[in-house]
């Protein structure tokens, strides 16, 4: 078994009354892709801004290659923190600033590195997400659905980080789009060895690229497991995700696709 | 984490690349690489096999060592991760190989310089364009007065007129008293400080007691039109009304523009009579004319043409201001920024067009005597 690079012991969010999490326990392993699943409400966002640091869990502990988010010195949390990349729902890039500006900025900010070096880098990122060349030059708002994404990828693999945070990556893109990102982030995986930790809505994803599942619900991780031990659970809210004519018919293509 | 180098070997043929070829060493390792690039031939031998951790930063700088032929077969001693790496990275920067390049400066100022006249003289027909369409409306919801928008209407004139009344009040209150001040203090050294009151009657009624209102509608009410509507149009709530076969001119700018109207000649009328007000402290407290003596002289040397002349502005001002606003209003696109963006360019093209306007009109009234 490889290195465990998340580790979620015991965790407890809650804001005034609801309780969101309570006991959850979570561990996901280098170089693999994890799909978060759960309901609407269920907190699987909540659960990514424990775990990056941007929501203070009211227990437990968040370990990220080992150490304690909670407990380690300012400067330590920040070198940390520059491993994890992070992909918000809807892309967050900065609005006044390029797309290539946008990719630039945690590299301008975290390393000294000469102009030229920078400008070579962000292009690299921006091709490396998929995007054609001109797009560099072009704001936030001169893009479509699927290249804000692919945008928002570029920034988020800057520093090149170890784990990569996705949170519902193929939310409003066509299927083509949502297919081809799938596929995209698998070659990232393969050819740069990124941990992914990926919160989604979309079971053709599920199917296509995760090595195992996590669901959310009861304020907890019900099962983590590759996603042909997921489907067996007995769980009814599991079975009627996994087993309803959406997941019937995504896990038909899934395997269609495998066949040819 | 070892320091990464790239050193020529005492042979000459070989260029020996060690240690962790990560993002964190690359401003060293920027210098080394540019350094040695000129070095390398086809026969220099890639040796990489001291290359310890490598990442997609490190993967670019060996490329570039090798001149970006984005052959990964020239590096030996690669493990297979580290060479599916640099084969990936090479594929992405195939793709940009050819990214436009920026124009010299001269050419770019050339080209901003275009594109300015080019977008003044956008805004100019668009502005045109959309005064028409507002008047078409008009003409043709004023025969129809069951699409009259009275609740819409009051609303906004409550907004920019009632809600404006302090500020204009006081605002021309204080201006009143500074033109006093000043006419007093040039016209003393004549021995002609009685002239004081026609200098603040005439100013106040031909000139700042609209225009003062001009610019603090504009700034108000006209910036206020631009974030209104431009938030309308960046949540595609204007696309809405249209769906639901409104015409949005009609919905959204007809009662605008109309509660302008009627709210700016009386607030221009306030900051008339606050301005001569503000005038009339100062010269009863600081010069010898009695309050009585100051309306008597008002009566008796201003003649109401100058009211006249001040007050046939105020419309045509709440026109401009009022089509600018809501013409920005509707040019925001998407984004929130973008709604910034255009309100600024709303309050300046108001004050920039009022300005121009009153100009003209001061030129206009002085060739025809009045």
């Amino acid at each position: 078994m490889s290195e465990t690079v998340i580790e979620v012991r015991g965790l407890r969010n809650q804001f005034g009354e609801q309780v969101v999490h309570e006991n959850l326990d979570l561990d996901v392993r280098r170089g693999e892709i994890i799909g978060v699943v759960g309901g609407s409400g269920s907190g699987k966002s909540v659960l990514l801004r424990s775990i990056i640091g941007l929501n203070q869990p009211r227990a437990g502990t968040v370990r990220l290659f080992g150490e304690d988010m909670a407990r380690v010195s300012a400067a330590r949390r920040n070198a940390i923190e520059q491993r994890c990349g992070v992909l918000f729902q809807n892309g967050a890039l900065f609005s006044s600033l390029t797309v290539a500006e946008n990719v630039s900025v945690p590299l301008v900010e975290h390393h000294g590195l000469p102009h030229a070096l920078i400008e070579r880098l962000a292009a690299l990122k921006i091709g490396l997400a998929g995007l054609p060349p001109e797009a560099g030059a072009k704001f936030p708002s001169e893009l479509s659905g699927g290249m804000v994404k692919r945008a928002a990828l570029a920034r988020s693999l800057a520093l090149d980080p170890d784990i990569l945070f996705l949170d519902e990556p193929t939310a409003g893109l066509d299927p083509i789009g949502a297919a081809a990102f799938d596929q995209l982030i698998l070659t990232l995986r393969d050819s740069l060895g990124l941990t992914v930790f990926l919160i989604t809505h979309d079971l053709d994803t599920l199917y296509t690229i995760c090595d195992r599942v996590a669901v959310l619900a009861q304020r907890r991780v019900l099962i983590n497991a590759p996603l042909a031990e997921v489907e067996r659970q007995d769980e009814p809210w599991i079975r009627e995700y996994f087993q309803g004519p959406r997941g019937r018919a995504a896990e038909h293509a899934a395997l269609t696709a495998k066949r040819i | 984490m070892q320091p990464a180098t790239a050193t020529l070997a005492a042979d000459g043929v070989r260029i020996l690349l060690a240690g962790d070829w990560v993002l964190a060493q690359a401003p060293a390792l920027a210098g080394q690489v540019e350094r040695l690039r000129r070095q390398v031939g086809a026969s220099t031998v890639l040796d990489a096999s001291g290359i310890g951790r490598l990442d997609t930063a490190g993967a670019s700088l060996l490329l570039q060592l090798d001149e970006d032929s984005g052959r990964t077969d020239r590096f030996d001693g690669l493990g297979a991760h580290q060479r599916e790496l640099l084969a990936t990275v090479a594929r992405a920067m195939r793709a940009h190989a050819a990214a436009p390049r920026r124009p010299n400066g001269l050419i770019e100022l050339l080209a901003n310089a275009g594109k300015a006249v080019e977008h003044f003289w956008r805004d100019l027909t668009e502005l045109v364009g959309f005064i028409g369409l507002i008047l078409s409306a008009l003409a043709r919801s004023l025969v129809l007065p069951q699409r009259w928008r009275v609740t819409s209407l009051f609303f906004h004139i409550e907004q920019t007129g009632l809600n404006a009344v302090p500020i204009v009040a006081l605002l021309s209150f204080l201006v009143g008293a500074v033109v006093a001040f000043l006419g007093a203090t040039i016209l003393r050294d004549f021995g002609a400080t009685v002239f004081t009151v026609e200098l603040i009657s005439y100013s106040f009624l031909r000139e700042f007691g609209v225009l003062l209102t001009a610019i603090m509608v504009a700034g108000r009410s006209g910036s206020a039109f631009t974030a209104q509507i431009g938030s309308m149009k960046a949540r595609e709530e204007v696309d809405a009304i249209r769906t639901m076969g409104l015409s949005p001119v009609e919905v959204l700018v007809l009662p605008r523009v109309l509660a302008l109207l009627i709210a700016m000649p009386l607030l221009s009328f306030l900051a008339m009579v606050a301005g001569i007000i503000g005038g009339a402290m100062v010269c009863v407290y600081t010069l010898d004319i009695s309050p009585g003596m100051f309306l008597h002289r008002l009566q008796e040397m201003t003649q109401v043409r100058h009211f006249w002349v001040g007050m046939i502005k105020a419309p045509l001002f709440a026109f401009l201001i009022a089509a600018i606003g809501c013409l920005e209003g509707f040019k925001v696109s998407g984004s929130a920024e973008s709604v910034g963006a255009h309100t600024t360019s709303s309050v300046v093209q108001s004050i920039f067009v009022v300005i121009l306007v009153d100009a003209l009109a001061a030129i206009f009234f002085m060739e025809i005597g009045w």
